[in-house]
């Protein structure tokens, strides 16, 4: 088996795309731990759906005798204070949203089309259980989606497929895919997205091994590097 | 000046009749008027319409605890409309009757999300008679939805939603009814209050009319008709959440395993 990229580096090469004074919210999955990835020199402020902007870390296990009961976080883990926090309610934040004001998300997911198309909620849907959440108001609102997922599912499928088997939570959202193999440019305006680039390839891996894991063909981007992160 | 100070929460929710449609704020046990549903509980009522974000048991091993699941699990339940609501939290022999309620149909769960849902709440809190959201074009919520191209972009038409009774957790009120919230209590509260036809809220302190700063309102008192205190050291107060603390957190507990996840 060849050596893919750990999730921590997955977390770490999307954290290289923020810039200096964003806004972003992470969503659960990989992409949860770019919390700690920003890169020095930049300040980014994590949104949460519960109506937080601009916290400070998330709780470490020394720390949980200051556990406030009113600062959770989307996952159910426990944020600090920090200066020039802000606080607000459901409507506001999910009109920061659907209003795209937020500067990009970081979602995982089940799957993802060769058009941008999202499906990370659900394997089906089951009458009795609501998965949806935040996800869906995330994907469709912010001005960049970021995708940080494996490059296969468990069983050795791609994840990045022609048409999403699975439910969606939006259409064509999706901007930029990072994998354990590699970055992936979705081209093209949101709901208007035209097909795959590939941008960077994880060390020691060729494009034809992407994609022969990967259902739709790639455009292969005229300067292809390796990751670096 | 009428009296909106109520002595007890049963007597807050009296008057909730068969088939209304309450609505509340749940993010775990946060923001979340755990007194109220409590109440709710122990009085005979049928044929309920649950209206909130979260509709999940609180997870802390507290007896008190009480989360809209309970009034479920009683057979209290028609209806949910929620936008998160998963097999997770739901284990045990409880969990079987709700399970099977849920799948076979006798409590009707309609599906939304976040966004959507608290958008129909301030539709219904502004009069407006439907709004077109963006949130759901292309799945599983467009169902049974009318759709329209605005300025080139699709929008589904998404219905207010007017709860007869809204359960609301705040920090402070004063007598007229104003509110203040505490951090992320606040979350869907505001929202619940205004949409509702009664909205009763219960509040770790009651102050005198002019202890609140007009600026520092979260909720102005024309949408609260009901103020509840909750005793020091009740469910839901920094005294109960010190307790779960170290009844349920303690290190080692599962407070570990959730935080686990940051540490790389």
């Amino acid at each position: 088996m060849k050596e893919r990229l750990s999730e921590a580096a997955v977390a770490a090469r999307v954290a290289k795309e923020f810039q200096d004074g964003w806004c972003v919210n992470l969503g659960i999955g990989i992409g949860s731990i770019a919390v700690n990835m920003v890169p020095p020199g930049i300040d980014i402020y994590w949104e949460c759906e519960n109506g937080v902007l601009g916290y400070g870390p998330a709780l470490t296990m020394d720390e949980w005798e200051k556990l406030d009961f009113n600062l959770p976080d989307a996952s159910g883990n426990y944020i600090t204070e920090k200066a020039g926090m802000a606080i607000f309610d459901f409507a506001t934040s999910f009109g920061m949203m659907r209003g795209g004001h937020l500067d990009a998300t970081v979602l995982g997911a089940l799957q993802v089309s060769g058009k941008g198309d999202l499906a990370n909620w659900t394997f089906e849907r089951v009458p009795w259980t609501v998965g949806t959440g935040g996800g869906f108001d995330l994907a469709a609102g912010a001005k960049r989606c970021f995708v940080t997922t494996l490059h296969t599912a468990k069983d050795g499928k791609p994840k990045i497929v022609n048409e999403c088997t699975f439910p969606l939570t939006a259409p064509q959202c999706v901007d930029l895919i990072v994998t354990d193999l590699a970055v992936i440019e979705v081209v093209g305006p949101k709901l208007r997205k035209e097909g795959l680039l590939l941008r960077e390839i994880a060390p020691g891996w060729t494009v034809e091994e992407v994609q022969a894991l990967t259902e739709p063909r790639l455009m292969i981007a005229p300067d292809l590097k390796e990751i670096e992160l | 000046m009428k009296n909106k100070i109520v002595s007890s929460f049963d007597e807050a929710v009296a008057d909730v009749f068969d088939g209304a449609v309450i609505a509340y704020s749940q993010w775990g046990a946060t923001g979340l008027a755990q007194n109220l549903i409590s109440a709710l509980t122990r009085k005979e009522v049928k044929d309920l319409t649950l209206v909130g974000q979260q509709f999940i048991p609180i997870r802390y091993a507290i007896e008190e605890a009480c989360s809209p699941v309970a009034l479920a699990m009683q057979g209290k339940v028609k209806k949910v409309i929620t936008s998160w609501a998963t097999a997770l939290g739901f284990t045990g022999p409880s969990a079987e009757i709700l399970k099977e309620a849920l799948s076979s149909g006798r409590i009707e769960m309609e599906a939304t999300c976040h966004g959507n849902l608290v958008a129909r709440l301030e539709a219904a809190a502004s009069g407006y008679g439907a709004v077109y959201i963006p949130t759901g074009v292309g799945t599983f919520l467009e169902e049974g939805k009318e759709k329209r191209v605005i300025d080139g972009r699709e929008y589904l038409l998404e219905k207010p939603i007017k709860p007869d009774f809204g359960f609301v957790r705040a920090h402070k009120a004063d007598k007229l009814g104003n509110l203040v919230y505490h951090r992320s209590q606040r979350i869907m509260n505001p929202s619940v209050a205004m949409a509702s036809k009664v909205t009763i809220a219960e509040v770790d302190e009651i102050l005198e009319i002019g202890e609140l700063d007009p600026d520092h309102v979260h909720t102005p008192h024309i949408y609260v008709d009901r103020i509840v205190r909750i005793p020091r050291g009740g469910p839901g107060t920094e005294e109960w959440f010190q307790c779960i603390k170290y009844k349920g957190f303690q290190p080692g507990g599962q407070m570990r395993a959730v935080m686990s996840r940051y540490q790389i």
